[in-house]
């Protein structure tokens, strides 16, 4: 009896603890401003008075996010489409694309994209654009999630029963219409919660830009705590409240999945 | 070694213009070797860290104790949705800005440097993952198989120890090998408090050489080739562990 007693759900933190962590970090602000020089005080009213300028920041990381995440998607769709395919052409290419993408860093395709893609394109009537950096670091951000929607969807469809393949054959359905009419639908179901999960792990990347010199929010922060003459006991709240930021608007993100994931469970 | 391809290196940069600096320049050679060392050292010892804190923080999981269950589940939330590169900077700027410095007769040097911070703060992310893939295996474990252990007489400790762990260790080594991969390629970030990792490396001789393209080639190759030594190497430990009666 006892041993049955002791085994728990994992526990599991709710909706309250992006709240708490925000006091946290205020708390510790507090804190560390009280202090007894007077260089302590500082590092809160300073951070106070960046803020707006790291939030600023931070909604280029969202922007990233979202165009990266829908450039993944559509891209990553075709790509596991490709990898399903009967034709040996298609399939193959996908699979050794899907695999370079998916086995390597972050951090190494962002510096390929950055890097090698150039940074104007001409057009055929002659004008040239810029492409400005944040743009670049969002196709790098979208390429490894695009491998992985790849195989997110290519495992959706193997957990299909083949069942449905072949009673969709029985009834005259061309290989076109079982997967638009009878495979998708029953796929878009599973894919939701690991397409959320990777978006939540997208927009934690994104702050790597700032090592190629996009002003996101890491960019901006490190700026701020320059600007501000960059005393040492900047760091710490700084970084803090960056890291709180991301945490306040992921956390969300990660509990609706978790329920996600768990009322698709029951329900298949 | 270098000498058996020397050559051919310099020759295709004197035909081509194809410029692998490393294979023909002793000194970048040598830089290439040092990179691919500490990158390998940066991911035993931060697969290491990550796998003790896993165990532990699964352990810590079943304790009795909700507030200790409470400080678990806060550690794996608060680290598993904030991004690694902040949270690495927040550890070597942050933290090593107050930790001790030792004195080394005339300059002052901390005691931990970027290559233990990377560690520590890289192990701390991996291991928010591995608690959660140990639990799941450790949920895994019968609870027949717990009672007869109860029934013999082992303490709580002995049957996590001795019984649970073995075989939750086995059930989660699937998603373990997932980890690792990962955790393989996230040892990249490093670059960010500069250790002289693969990644840092290769960019310092791109950066002295221009030779961009022909570098990324060499780094999408090292990882490639990482990942599938990693995926050997775990695909191996699961079948000589394989237990009789589980799975195929």
């Amino acid at each position: 009896m006892t041993r049955t007693m002791s085994v728990t759900a994992l526990t599991r933190i709710t909706w309250r603890a992006p709240a708490l962590t925000a006091v946290l970090c205020l708390a510790s602000l507090t804190v560390a401003a009280q202090g007894t020089d007077g260089t302590r005080v500082s590092a809160l009213s300073t951070l106070i008075v960046w803020i707006p300028f790291i939030l600023k920041g931070f909604l280029l990381n969202l922007i990233m996010s979202i165009l990266a995440m829908a450039i993944a998607t559509v891209a990553g769709v075709i790509l596991g489409f490709m990898q399903i395919s009967p034709s040996v052409v298609l399939r193959v290419p996908a699979k050794l694309f899907t695999q370079l993408f998916r086995n390597s860093p972050w951090l190494v395709i962002l510096f390929a994209i950055m890097l090698l893609l150039p940074f104007q394109v001409t057009l055929p009537g002659g004008d040239k654009i810029l492409i400005p950096d944040w743009v670049k670091a969002t196709i790098g951000f979208a390429l490894p999630v695009m491998a992985n929607v790849a195989e997110i969807l290519r495992g959706a469809v193997l957990s299909i029963p083949s069942g449905q393949w072949e009673s969709a054959e029985s009834l005259a359905f061309t290989r076109h219409q079982t997967l638009r009419y009878i495979i998708l639908p029953q796929c878009i179901r599973r894919m939701l919660p690991p397409w959320m999960n990777w978006y939540a792990l997208l927009m934690l990347m994104t702050p790597m830009a700032a090592i190629l010199g996009v002003n996101e929010a890491l960019g901006n922060t490190q700026a701020a705590m320059e600007a501000a003459g960059s005393h040492p006991e900047f760091l710490i709240p700084f970084y803090l409240f960056l890291m709180t930021i991301f945490f306040v608007f992921i956390y969300p993100i990660s509990i609706y999945t978790r329920r996600l994931e768990r009322r698709f469970a029951a329900g298949s | 070694m270098l000498d058996l391809f020397a050559p051919f290196f310099q020759r295709l940069y004197e035909t081509t213009g194809i410029n692998f600096t490393p294979f023909y320049d002793p000194y970048d050679w040598g830089r290439l070797l040092e990179g691919m060392w500490v990158s390998v050292q940066l991911i035993l010892a931060v697969i290491a860290v990550s796998m003790v804190i896993g165990v532990v923080g699964a352990g810590a999981q079943t304790s009795k104790l909700r507030i200790v269950r409470f400080l678990v589940a806060a550690y794996i939330e608060i680290f598993r949705n904030t991004p690694p590169i902040v949270q690495l900077l927040f550890f070597y700027f942050g933290l090593g800005a107050i930790t001790p410095q030792v004195d080394m007769g005339g300059w002052y040097e901390p005691v931990i440097g970027s290559f233990g911070w990377a560690v520590i703060a890289l192990g701390i992310f991996g291991g928010s993952y591995n608690v959660e893939i140990f639990r799941a295996g450790v949920d895994a474990v019968p609870e027949t198989t717990k009672e007869a252990a109860d029934a013999l007489g082992f303490s709580d400790f002995k049957i996590f120890a001795y019984i649970t762990l073995p075989l939750a260790f086995r059930f989660s080594l699937p998603a373990l090998t997932n980890n690792v991969i990962s955790l393989a390629k996230t040892s990249s970030l490093a670059y960010v408090i500069a250790v002289p990792e693969i990644t840092y490396t290769l960019s310092n001789i791109w950066s002295d050489s221009v030779n961009v393209p022909e570098m990324m080639i060499l780094l999408f190759l090292y990882y490639i080739v990482l990942v599938a030594i990693i995926a050997w190497v775990m695909g191996w430990l699961e079948r000589k562990l394989a237990l009789p009666g589980y799975g195929q």
